[in-house]
């Protein structure tokens, strides 16, 4: 655990540079978040990536957590709380400003224009997302099993993912995955 | 904006509570991330417009809206929206604070049992399992958010494609591919607005 100045910055500014262009929320700067952190960083390893992002996801709370996990690894409790701060901090401030004038504009054409135009771009993110993870985390057919078989209950059912991530953690203690 | 102002209801809609406190705020997102499993969301819903009536069902779908369609992470940004309206600035630290002062710590206990465990084979196949089930939940996730552009004609799917592609497929860096798609993507709903 490197715990300097210079890795407290890079979380800063990555993390901050992350949040300023996660159009459709945390899930879709996932590949940036693994990109830097496993290919340019070397942070940690592919398998430690997908373990942060299983218990993120699996805890109660915002999916954004993931990034408190990659600062906690690489920095200790201070790179956890540098990358949260550095993700949940500045897009706050932006929405707050945001807030009190955006609704001055609400029938102007360009804000349309602009709302249209991002709203496929998080749709893109958040696949591509999806994408990577999957390519991650599913390793035979298993896994594969769980992945199509949490989609379809999460997309046809109104089950609490909870219940979810039990049944899988189960079929994985048991040897399954 | 003053805080009073800000909890008048427009003409016509039922009379709100009063404004909470700092300290209402930050317990009330402290509460719904403890009792939020399974998302924050409908929580936050029950909580701000059904329970304590500190906004109109109106209100809150407005700032969603906004806050859907803005970079970050966007439940923790309308956290903070929620108390700027509310109590000002300092309205939204405490929202903000309040929101994230739980998660933080449990984060920070499931980093250092990592640390401490994670070469523990059975915990490895417990997260093998887990990691399995959440690539599911965000397929799903992609599905529901993907189902209403695919069902209209529009440059909008085409758009979605080429962003999934270039960052899933490609591995291009974020800033590279959104520099060149959120532009053309703007101009293309534009273009296709006003057709």
């Amino acid at each position: 655990m490197r715990d300097d100045g210079a890795v407290l910055f890079t979380l800063a500014f990555q993390f901050a540079m992350m949040s300023l262009l996660a159009f459709g929320g945390a899930n879709a700067v996932v590949p940036e978040i693994h990109r830097q952190a496993v290919e340019i960083q070397g942070w940690m390893n592919g398998r430690q990536f997908a373990d942060l992002f299983a218990i993120a996801q699996a805890a109660p709370g915002p999916n954004v957590m993931i990034v408190t996990l990659v600062g906690f690894h690489v920095a200790g409790f201070t790179g956890g709380l540098v990358a949260t701060f550095a993700m949940c901090g500045p897009t706050a401030v932006l929405a707050c400003f945001l807030s009190r004038t955006w609704d001055r504009f609400r029938e102007k054409p360009w804000r349309v224009a602009v709302q249209a135009g991002l709203v496929p771009i998080s749709v893109g993110l958040v696949a591509a997302s999806a994408i990577i993870f999957t390519g991650i985390a599913v390793h035979n057919w298993v896994a594969m099993l769980i992945t199509v078989a949490t989609a379809a209950l999460a997309y046809w059912t109104r089950f609490n993912p909870l219940w979810l991530f039990g049944a899988a953690s189960l079929m994985g203690l048991a040897g399954f995955v | 904006m003053s805080s009073s102002a800000a909890a008048q209801p427009p003409n016509g809609a039922p009379p709100l509570a009063h404004a909470p406190t700092h300290a209402e705020l930050f317990l009330a997102f402290l509460r719904i991330t403890i009792s939020g499993f399974g998302g924050t969301l409908p929580w936050t819903r029950r909580m701000f417009v059904e329970e304590k009536k500190w906004m109109t069902a109106e209100e809150f779908n407005d700032v969603y809206a906004l806050c859907q369609f803005l970079p970050g992470p966007n439940i923790v940004n309308l956290t903070a929206v929620f108390g700027s309206r509310m109590r000002g600035w300092t309205g939204a630290v405490a929202a903000w604070t309040g929101f994230l002062v739980f998660p933080f710590f449990l984060m920070i206990a499931a980093g250092v049992l990592y640390a401490q465990y994670s070469d523990v084979a059975a915990l490895q196949r417990v997260l093998g399992g887990l990691a399995a089930a959440a690539a599911g939940l965000l397929i799903a996730t992609v599905i529901k958010m993907a189902a209403p552009l695919f069902l209209k004609l529009g440059p909008a799917p085409l758009v979605a494609l080429a962003t999934a592609g270039a960052i899933g497929l490609m591995r291009w860096p974020l800033v590279a591919v959104l520099a060149v798609l959120a532009p053309v993507s703007i101009m293309l709903a534009w273009w296709w607005g006003r057709r």
